[in-house]
């Protein structure tokens, strides 16, 4: 990591603890959903980014985490044990949802996601007696850890905020732990990967499984952050969005996460301008930078910044494409 | 036995439909590997394009003409030039990305330029119904499956009988083979590009009466497209074809029999059987790895 790179994760954290002393209640949720959406995102980014694999299954287990939540402590367990059952339960989901779909790769995976998320829809709003189906589940608790309150919106953000850095430090960690690191070989080059000895189609289910408990864990946050969750908030709309935000921000980069989710929050705000036209600028942008610069805006920026040295995901592609023609 | 009969009936129509819309996605993935995640928005569309001209006072089937031309201009020729072509280059992936986006830009564009209400739209036929047998069918469906059989046939005679339908054939299977041998391989993935717009634009004319046109449709309909190609075989025409009615057809079984709140389950819950036991589909070959 280069003195520039430090510099503006320096800046950020700066930007994300200062920020919420300056900000509107409504400020404060917006900026507590983006740290949400960035554990959610960072799981997803394990899958797409590292794995290679599309994946529309996230928002799905974000709904599974935050009905998991939601359900137990109303049942009157503790926030903390909750939590880390939702990260298990979608851990377990996730390796037996993966263990047969990565068999078939790339866009037949996108397929059995897209189907696995519908019927995790249906499910949540058909069975009643566990979900209370449409009408979803209301006034759920924000914890309380050892007599400190997390009910005011400032404090229930710098929960959010301080889960999202040991979820992301924890993530940082596991990626350059030398286990981790087969991680990276299977985004470079997942064949030479292979090769070497490592067993690809176990780490593409740890990705996969690792990345699902984090959306697990973002929806455990989700759910006391809006304190009200129905099905529909968690139908396929939801792993669309995740999916844009890891590429918005650049998939296969640390953290491309963090900006795609800002995006993701923040625009909608920008534009109240543009009314109910955001979303269609919103798509003709992302539209835009997938034919011009496919890896993301930390892809464009390390372009912009690195113009000889840059090595890019998408180089040894576009070499081996221009090879063979 | 009656109602069986009428669930069949009104279920190949649908499945008809289907099928339509999955056969397009499928050629598009075979000549040029690209996979339309837009593909239910542009069935939803052209019934917009049909209303439009409709409402303009032309008389419903030159309406109907009009909007396949509108279709196979805008969701053939432009959606490959302008969103298609700058990416292939980049692989499979930010293209899927891109045609998510798309979908959404479509599903709102007509939401805030025409309507977010439902719109009635005009039938083929005068709605009748004929009793066979002491079932009674309705004449919609006969029509769409008539409609629908009848487009199939030209394309599979296209396909299969002339020059032009060899060589995109040609294309599909092998793009370098086809052009050592002079086939215009671009020319050739173009004219995919437009049959899909076309074969969409029909659907969504079938399909507007029974489902009403709204910019949500394309949500369902998409599905149904991704599902009938995959279970039918991704790299076959005839295994989108059966895909598509098996769909259609266990869609209104399923709801009628066993479950009309798990209706949408029973496709998915085939879709991952097929994809586990059969990947290639029931009538599709295996395609080979490339490194």
């Amino acid at each position: 990591m280069n003195r520039l790179g430090i510099a503006a994760i320096a800046i950020g954290v700066l930007v994300a603890v200062v920020a919420p002393f300056l900000l509107k209640p409504f400020g404060i949720y917006l900026i507590s959903m983006w740290a949400v959406l960035t554990v959610a995102a960072i799981g997803l980014n394990l899958t797409l980014g590292y794995a290679g694999q599309v994946s529309l299954a996230q928002g799905a287990f974000v709904g599974i985490g935050a009905y998991t939540v939601a359900l137990l402590t109303q049942a009157g367990y503790p926030f903390a044990l909750a939590f880390v059952a939702a990260g298990l339960l979608c851990f377990i989901i996730g390796w037996l949802l993966g263990y047969p779909a990565l068999r078939v790769q790339h866009h037949y995976l996108a397929f059995v996601t897209l189907a696995f998320t519908t019927l995790v829809f249906l499910l949540l709003r058909n069975e009643q007696w566990l979900t209370n189906g449409i009408y979803g589940i209301n006034g759920i608790a924000r914890p309380i850890f050892f007599g400190w309150s997390s009910v005011k919106p400032l404090n229930f953000y710098f929960f959010c905020l301080t889960a999202l850095a040991v979820l992301s430090f924890a993530t940082w960690w596991m990626l350059r732990s030398p286990w981790g690191r087969a991680f990276v070989a299977l985004r470079e080059n997942p064949v030479r990967a292979a090769s070497i000895g490592v067993d690809t189609r176990r780490y593409t289910l740890m990705a996969f499984a690792i990345g699902s408990s984090l959306g697990g864990l973002a929806g455990a946050l989700y759910a006391p952050l809006v304190q009200f969750i129905e099905p529909g908030s968690f139908a396929l709309n939801l792993s669309f969005n995740l999916l844009l935000m890891v590429i918005v921000g650049g998939s296969g980069y640390f953290f491309g996460p963090f900006v795609g989710a800002l995006i993701a929050v923040l625009l909608p705000e920008w534009m109240r301008v543009a009314e109910g036209y955001y979303l269609i600028v919103y798509a003709a942008l992302i539209m835009v930078m997938m034919a011009f610069c496919p890896s993301g805006l930390l892809g464009l920026a390390e372009r912009l910044l690195k113009p000889v040295a840059r090595r890019g995901r998408l180089e040894p592609i576009l070499r081996a494409k221009e090879a063979a023609q | 036995m009656a109602s069986l009969i009428q669930l069949l009936v009104s279920g190949l129509a649908t499945g008809a439909i289907y099928a339509l819309i999955a056969v397009g996605f499928t050629l598009l993935w075979q000549t040029s590997q690209t996979i339309n995640f837009a593909q239910g928005e542009f069935v939803m569309l052209p019934a917009f394009f049909v209303l439009a001209a409709v409402n303009f006072g032309t008389p419903f089937w030159l309406a109907a003409l009009i909007g396949i031309a509108v279709s196979v201009v805008i969701l053939g020729l432009l959606f490959k030039l302008i969103v298609v072509d700058p990416m292939l280059r980049y692989g499979v992936l930010p293209l899927v990305i891109s045609t998510i986006a798309l979908s959404l830009l479509l599903k709102e564009s007509a939401k805030d330029f025409y309507s977010s209400q439902a719109q009635p739209f005009p039938a083929l036929v005068p709605a009748t119904d004929i009793h066979v047998l002491g079932a009674v069918i309705s004449t919609q469906s006969l029509a769409v499956l008539a409609v629908a059989i009848a487009t199939v046939a030209m394309l599979h005679f296209v396909l299969n009988k002339t020059r032009l339908g060899r060589s995109m054939q040609a294309t599909a299977q092998n793009p370098t083979l086809a052009r050592i041998l002079g086939i215009p391989v671009q020319r050739m993935v173009l004219y995919t590009f437009l049959i899909n717009a076309a074969l969409v634009a029909i659907a969504s004319i079938l399909i507007s009466p029974i489902y009403l046109a709204k910019f949500t449709n394309g949500e369902t309909l998409g599905m149904a497209a991704f599902l009938a190609a995959i279970i039918g075989g991704f790299n076959q025409v005839r295994g989108a074809i059966l895909g598509g009615l098996i769909l259609g057809v266990l869609d209104n079984l399923s709801a009628a029999y066993l479950s009309s709140q798990y209706r949408a389950a029973f496709p998915l819950l085939i879709l991952i059987v097929v994809i586990l036991f059969r990947p290639q589909g029931l009538l599709g070959r295996v395609e080979e790895r490339t490194v």
